[in-house]
């Protein structure tokens, strides 16, 4: 409960800050970007080759 | 008190055939259905006695609107788990069977997936060597056609529909900052270039409340049809949310939904009012905005953002549980889990969204993108992200970039590959699937209300289940131990 209420009091300093284009980057964001440049090394292989012509053909009916 | 929130989710998936000339996507959903069933079970169709999707929650009739078809020619059966894999609307779709919490929903959609992939494999062996059915569990084609994943979550009749019409269209506006699975670019008209969005289907939405579920799609939709004891029960039918791979996930969408629903039955939300001013413009702006902080317009003048909003309802939901408790979940603990898990997804969305990347989809989706993105220098248009955005929720497991990322797990593979073919033990979905695991041969056709026997004498004997609740393992597992036949267990129903 504690816990929750020191969340709410630090509520109203986010009205000032300036809205960004993206999330911002933090250190845990960054760490989790290093972790996802080895999955970016071989993710490569595992791509459609022609990714114009995937997107291209990718053509549902409509449903629900 | 609310009622147990039995709930049970419907995907439709995109299909592919590759290597064809031609693709019928009705006839390739057919192939590979067939091809699934064919190897695991004898084929049982499903009885359309209880279908009436026209009829409307509001209370009136159909006037003005086109009345979903119900396409009653196509492949539909019902699996051994109690789920229904059939052909909807040029799309493979697999309905969960009826659970108890939201945790084995997340089970039994995890099946569905690996249904979907055991299709594919069966498929291949089937079709000219060149040629290979995909599956996509997402909810767009990238050029404006849609297909949905909705939420069924049994209501109190008593309830009136009105009271959750004018609640729960908040709730559905902003809780896609967990339940988002991420889009590159819009498929809507828009003033502003948008680069990412947190949702699939925000695109598609046009109205607040109706009965269409194909166009002019409503955030709240009014097909009155419980598959229950229709004196009782309402199912509230959600088609405003998106398909989600990441569990945790899947487990807020239906645990926070039901347990918003369950303070809805309460009254529990009646001093508070979050009535948004523009809801379909709202649904738009919330997914769009990826900083989290965009104020909403509420009809009583003030400004709220999304997460501002569920954390109200969060608070709200903390205090319900101290004093109403959350057994409507499935059980105190399983309530408690919902919670304490929406409250640490909100905590993170606050302070740093992109640390839930191992929780939420769209998190994940952005977070791989950007960081290719960044990687090869290109903009936001380009083809690759698109093409790796449709890849993500590519069902191969040697092509989805879902599986390749280190998402958090709430199920185990044993429990998921069991779900294949057990049903949940704690719903009438039980009674459904151990009847078929037994006499398939005897059941000419079921529903989620109803087993219809055929023993090849007697007229056909219909069994109902009125009751979502019962015909549970601990109401039949002896009665079935003890029948050697069908005709054994109709006489002991009095059938």
């Amino acid at each position: 409960m504690a816990e929750r209420e020191l969340k709410k009091k630090q509520a109203p300093a986010r009205t000032e800050e300036v809205v960004e284009e993206a999330p911002p980057a933090t250190d845990k964001g960054e760490k989790l970007k290093a972790e996802l440049d080895d999955l970016l090394d071989e993710i490569d292989e595992v791509l459609e080759d022609n990714a114009e012509e995937f997107v291209r053909n990718y053509v549902q009916k409509g449903g629900q | 008190m609310a009622i147990p929130k039995v709930i049970g989710m419907e995907t439709e998936y995109g299909i592919i055939l590759r290597g064809a000339a031609e693709s019928n996507p009705i006839a390739a959903s057919s192939a590979l259905i067939n091809a699934y069933v064919a190897q695991v079970q004898r084929k049982v169709g499903w009885d359309f006695e209880d279908e009436a999707p026209g009829n409307d929650a509001r209370g009136f009739a159909r006037e003005g609107s086109t009345p979903p078809e119900v396409e009653t020619n196509l492949v539909n059966t019902v699996l051994t788990n109690g789920a229904r894999y059939y052909v909807d609307h040029a799309h493979p779709e697999y309905s969960t069977p009826e659970c108890a919490s939201p945790r084995q929903v997340v089970v039994y959609d995890k099946a569905g997936e690996k249904i979907l992939e055991r299709s594919m494999e069966a498929a291949a062996r089937v079709l000219p060597p060149a040629q290979g059915i995909v599956v996509y569990k997402n909810n767009s084609d990238r050029k404006g056609n849609s297909y949905g994943c909705h939420e069924n979550y049994l209501v109190d009749r008593t309830v009136p529909f009105s009271r959750i019409v004018q609640q729960v269209i908040p709730f559905f506006v902003t809780r896609q900052i967990f339940t988002g699975a991420g889009k590159v670019g819009t498929e809507a008209a828009t003033s502003e270039p948008v680069p990412f969005q947190l949702s699939q289907r925000a695109d598609f939405f046009e109205e607040e409340v109706g009965l269409e579920t194909t166009l002019k799609r409503p955030i709240v939709n009014t097909r009155d049809e419980p598959h229950s004891d229709a004196q009782k029960y309402r199912r509230l039918h959600v088609i405003v949310g998106d398909a989600n791979l990441a569990e945790v996930a899947t487990f807020l969408k239906v645990g926070v939904t039901a347990l918003f629903l369950a303070m809805v039955e309460d009254d529990w939300l009646a001093e508070h009012d979050f009535v948004l001013a523009a809801p379909v413009q709202a649904l738009r702006k919330v997914s769009y905005d990826l900083t989290l902080r965009q104020p909403l317009e509420l009809a009583a003048g003030r400004t709220m953002t999304a997460l501002e909003i569920q954390w109200e309802l969060h608070d709200l939901g903390r205090k319900y549980a101290e004093e109403r408790g959350l057994d409507c979940l499935g059980g105190h603990e399983a309530g408690r889990a919902v919670l304490q898990r929406w409250e640490a997804v909100l905590a993170g969305l606050e302070s740093d969204p992109m640390a839930l990347s191992g929780q939420l989809d769209w998190v994940a989706k952005y977070n791989l993108l950007d960081a290719y993105r960044q990687r090869h220098g290109l903009g936001w248009d380009d083809h690759r992200l698109a093409a790796m955005d449709l890849q993500y929720h590519d069902l191969r497991p040697e092509r989805s970039l879902f599986s390749r990322l280190p998402m958090e797990r709430l199920t185990t593979d044993e429990e998921v590959v069991t779900a294949i073919t057990e049903p949940p033990p704690d719903t009438r979905a039980y009674f459904r699937g151990k009847c078929l695991q037994r006499w398939s041969s005897a059941i000419a056709a079921a529903n989620w209300d109803s087993l219809v026997f055929d023993l090849g004498t007697d007229p056909l004997r219909r069994v109902p289940m009125m009751e979502p609740l019962r015909g549970t393992a601990a109401h039949v597992d002896s009665l079935l131990e003890g029948c050697s036949s069908p005709a054994e267990l109709l006489e002991r129903l009095g059938s």
